[in-house]
Order: structure tokens, then sequence, then C-alpha cells
């Protein structure tokens, strides 16, 4: 059982598919402006690892080596429209904000990276877990930086105001800066500079 | 001077390692070689040194920085009593003490940011404190608009030192000018505050100096930001709407960025800067031979009011000069061969006049340009470098057949 809670917890701060193995950067800076598409992009990619882990895993002894790689498309790109249809029924608003980034989770890095490190040798069980460990990893970073440039960019987290007006009438004012993707950049520089710094292991000579 | 020096080293040991003020080294030995040139020479290798150290050269651009320094603080005077039509029956020094009480604290914030970042990270890698903020600090307060709020100014100061420089490895290792990228944070993080008409000119009475009522005919666009937006032909006017030529773009009682209005106190710095040798002759040239030729090119195009400015106003608009003599020759982040200097200075003149002339979003297209080739310079100076060994070698090769055949 703790190596089943390992692959869920190794990819939240070690292992950690953003921060450590700098894969899905593209959709970190792309959806990350506010908070709330960060975490229902969070949650969709979770969802779509971890279910793709799962059926590949089940998959795995079937699959001819030769075409694995289109199979494993086509198990990813039903999982994600899935998604993008429950997203365009329930949360029409957020979905329209993301636009095409629901779509391109079927390009994400750290989708195929499981699949092929991981679901195409490992039992269903800890393929599955190993899905929702990684999309728990690649949202907490997101989240954080959604949370970031929300606050800085906006005043607001989630839509609500917390920067209070008083301090808008004492001259402070939004950074227009953190709306814009270079800032987003700039954000996972600070976090994976915090997070090298307490793991002196994961430092390059 | 000796008296001082007889100081410093009654309390120097306090400072050096298991002294009582040990934590405080770094800090005083900034001081100490500040006021005194340092008397280590290197250990190894064969130097040739002078007596100029990096702390004097830093020195002598901020000497050279000062006219545009005092004269923007008189042309914010000027522009605020202008503006509030009670320029008749004021003095010389009603006017420059207002621009002070302006310009002063926004040096202050800058200094104390940036050098209190250079502190605590010399302090934390235990290294002597570097000296490259001396002319960042001085720079940063001149090419800012005089209503530019001091904590915006202390915020982006503070994230230009670190992330422009210190993530780099500190003075001499930084990619980008320290001072440009100041600007461009500021830029995109608070464009209300650093573009647009109102924020040229200060219209409010500071620490009880000027005041009254601003006129009716106020502007307060600047002359550039009038070119960009112009419909039909391009007339420019100063803050309460006259219209101004050429010779006032010279001498500089124009709103705009607070050191960057008058050409004749640039042209001081610059001649501080060539004589010292401080700065390139070569880059300085070639960034206004880069914009003028550009400048031409546009004007024979001529299809919209902004490419039929004349070259020799574009170089005096906006910060074109002193971005040409300050920074874009700053040693680090500018080329470092000599040949790729004139390539360095005609790429930054020439891109300044594109994205002012193609772009009027951005009509301050200096900054861009100058941020544009800091990323060029190493490849430029790779680029030179390597056609000069590919000639030694072709020309080693070729005399090597001819002493065969003879």
């Amino acid at each position: 059982m703790s190596k089943n809670s390992n692959v869920i917890t190794n990819p939240l701060s070690k292992n950690n598919p953003v921060i450590v193995q700098v894969l899905g950067i593209c959709s970190a800076l792309a959806v990350t402006a506010k908070l709330e598409p960060a975490i229902v992009m969070a949650l969709s990619v979770t969802v779509v690892t971890a279910f793709s882990n799962l059926v590949i895993s089940l998959l795995r002894n079937t699959i001819p080596s030769r075409v694995r790689i289109i199979v494993q498309l086509v198990v990813v790109a039903a999982l994600v429209s899935v998604v993008d249809l429950v997203l365009q029924a329930y949360m029409y608003p957020v979905s329209k904000q993301l636009s095409v980034f629901v779509g391109l989770i079927i390009t994400n890095c750290i989708l195929m990276g499981r699949l092929e490190a991981f679901a195409l040798g490992n039992k269903p069980l800890p393929s599955f877990l190993d899905g929702i460990g990684n999309g728990l990893g690649y949202g907490l970073i997101l989240i954080i930086i959604g949370a970031v440039r929300e606050l800085l960019g906006s005043g607001t987290l989630l839509g609500f105001r917390v920067i209070p007006e008083v301090a808008y009438e004492y001259g402070y004012m939004n950074n227009g800066l953190m709306i814009l993707p270079p800032m987003a950049l700039i954000v996972v520089a600070c976090i994976i500079w915090v997070h090298r710094s307490r793991n002196k292991d994961l430092q390059e000579k | 001077m000796k008296a001082l020096r007889n100081f410093l080293d009654k309390v120097k040991p306090n400072f050096e390692e298991g002294g009582k003020l040990s934590m405080f080294r770094s800090v005083f030995d900034g001081f100490e070689t500040f006021l005194f040139v340092p008397n280590t020479t290197a250990k190894r290798g064969t130097h040739i040194h002078d007596c100029i150290d990096s702390k004097r050269v830093m020195s002598m651009v901020v000497i050279a920085l000062i006219p545009a320094l005092l004269f923007g603080m008189y042309n914010v005077g000027y522009q605020h009593f202008l503006v509030n039509g009670i320029l008749e029956g004021s003095s010389f020094f009603d006017l420059f003490l207002y621009g002070a009480a302006c310009v002063l604290p926004k040096v202050v914030v800058s200094y104390a940011v940036g050098l209190g970042i250079e502190f605590i990270v010399a302090q934390f890698k235990k290294e002597e404190i570097q000296e490259g903020f001396l002319v960042s600090g001085m720079l940063i307060p001149l090419i800012v608009p005089v209503d530019c709020p001091l904590w915006i100014l202390g915020v982006a100061t503070a994230f230009a030192v670190i992330f422009a420089k210190e993530v780099f490895g500190g003075t001499g290792m930084n990619v980008f000018n320290v001072a440009v990228v100041t600007r461009a944070f500021l830029f995109f993080a608070y464009p209300k505050s650093m573009s647009g008409d109102s924020v040229w000119v200060s219209k409010d009475a500071v620490c009880g100096l000027g005041g009254g009522t601003v006129v009716d005919s106020f502007t307060g666009a600047t002359p550039l930001g009038q070119a960009a937006v112009a419909q039909g032909d391009v007339v420019m006017t100063n803050a309460v709407g006259d219209p101004i030529s050429t010779v006032d773009m010279l001498i500089g009682l124009i709103p705009g960025s607070i050191g960057e209005t008058s050409k004749i106190a640039i042209a001081i710095g610059a001649v501080i800067l060539l004589v010292t040798g401080v700065a390139s002759w070569k880059t300085m040239f070639s960034v206004f031979v880069g914009g003028a030729l550009t400048a031409l090119l546009f004007n024979s195009i001529g299809t919209t009011p902004i490419m039929n400015i004349s070259w020799y106003d574009h170089l005096l608009l906006g910060g074109f000069a002193f971005g040409a003599v300050f920074m874009a020759t700053d040693p680090v982040t500018s080329a470092r061969t000599e040949i790729g200097k004139y390539i360095f200075g005609f790429c930054v003149g020439m891109f300044t006049i594109f994205i002012r002339v193609l772009n009027p979003g951005y009509p301050e297209g200096m900054m861009l340009a100058i941020l544009l080739m800091n990323v060029f310079a190493p490849f430029i100076d790779y680029w030179v470098v390597q056609a000069n060994i590919n000639r030694r070698k072709n020309r080693a090769k070729n005399n090597a057949f001819k002493n065969i055949n003879a």
C-alpha cells in the first residue's frame, strides 16, 4: 500500500510534472490568468490522465507495440472529447474561457509521458493512482500560478474582490503584466526557485 | 581625505572576520572601496592596471547624468508653472525647487530599493557589494514620467534588480540593461501611469510649492505622443497648446520623461562620457546613423503622418537621444567587439524608428529596441570574432600556397 501512496505523492513534489520535469508549460501559461479556469483545467487534466492511464493499463498486454501510440491517442481523444462536452454542458462560461486548451489536453506531454512511462508497464490500480497523482501535481502548480496572477493582476480570487477598495483609493493599481503570459513564466520560475532551494537533491551541479 | 582614511582604518578591524560587526562586512567593504580605490591587485597572470576601477567608471556616468537630472528638475517645475498659468512672477528658484521636490524622492526610492537588494544579496552570498546599481539607480528616475507613483517605481526597481540582474549573477553578468527593464516593466504592468496624456506634467502642488489651477488649453501629451496619433500634418504643441519647433525640442522645455527632454543636457553628458572614454563613440554614433537612415527611408515611403517626420526631428523626439547616449552604450549589455559596436548601434537606431513608425501603440521604441538588441549582442560578438578567425585562416592558407609555389 505504501507503494501506491508513493505513486500519488511523488508527482506532487519530488517528481512534479511541471516544475521538475518541465512538461505542460504551455497550458500552464495560457489558462492561468484567472484562478477559476486554472482549477477547471487542473481537474480536467486529472480526470483525463487518471482514466487514460487506467484504460491503457488494462489494454497493455493486448496492444501491439508498433501501433501503441495510435491506440493511446484514440483513448485520450475520446476522454478529452467527453470532458470538453461535459464542460460545455455544465460550465459554459469557463469552457469559453478555456476555449481551445481543453482540446489541446490531448497534446499535453504529461499525458503521453505517463502512458508511455507508467501505464504500459504497470497494473491498473497503480496506473490509475499515478494518473491522479500527476494530474494533481500539475493542477497544484496551475492553481498556485492562477492564484498569484489573479490576485496581483485583477485584485480578485475566483471573481471575489480580495484587495479592498480602500487600497485603490490610496493609489494601489493592478499589475497589468500579471495578466500577460510572460509573467506566468516568471511565476513558474519563482516556484521552481523556491522548490529547488528546499530540495537540495534536485539541484543540478 | 587623510582624516577619512584614518577613520576607516580605525573602524576596519570591527568588520573583519571575528570582529563585532563582521556581519556587515560587505556593507563596509562597499563603502570603503566606493570612497577609496582598493589597494589589492591581481595575484597571478599578467594584468594591465590603470587607476580607474569600475566604481570610478560608474561614478563618471553618474556625473555625466547630472546635467540631465538638473535640467529635468527645472523642466518639471517649468511645466507645472506653465500649465497652471503662474509662470509670470515666479523666479528660477521657485521652478527649480518645485522640480527638485518632485524628482528627488524618485531618486531616493530608486537607490534605496536597488541598493537595499544589492546589499542583502551580497550579504547572503558572502560576496563584495557590486557597484552596477550606482548608474541604474540614477537612470531609473530619469526615464519615468513625473507623475509615476513612488511605490510603483519601487516595485519596478525591485523586479528589475532581481530578475534582470541578480538571477543572472549580479553586476557584469546581466543580459538586459537593468534601467530599461525597469521601464519596460512599468510600461506593461502599469500603462496608466507610464503612458497616455496625463502623466507627463505634474499638476498638483508638492510640499506647499506651486499650485493654482490648470489652464483650459492644457494638453499634456508629449510631442512624440502627438506625432503617434496625428492625422494629416503633424503639428506638435507644448503643454498649453502652443506650437513648438525643432529648437524647442533641442532645448527641452517640453513634456516628457524627467531626464530625456533636453538634448543639450544629454549632449553635455555625452561629451563627458566620450572624453573620459567610458562610453564608446562607435555605438553612440551608429545609433544616430541607424535612426536617421531609417527615418529617411520612411520619409520616402511617406504614407502616414508619422512617416513624414524629418530625420532630425525623429532623433530629437522622445527618449531617442537619451537612450543612444546612456543606455545603448552600457558596456555590459551592448556588443563588445569593435565592429560589433557599429552593428549593435545601427540596429538599435533602426528598430527604434521601425517600432515608432509602424506601431503607434508603442510610440517609445527606444526601450524595446535596446532590449531586443541586448539579446542579440552576444550573437553579434560571436559572429564578428568568428568572421575574423575565418579571414585569418584563409589568409594563412593562401600564404602557404604562395610559399609552396614560389
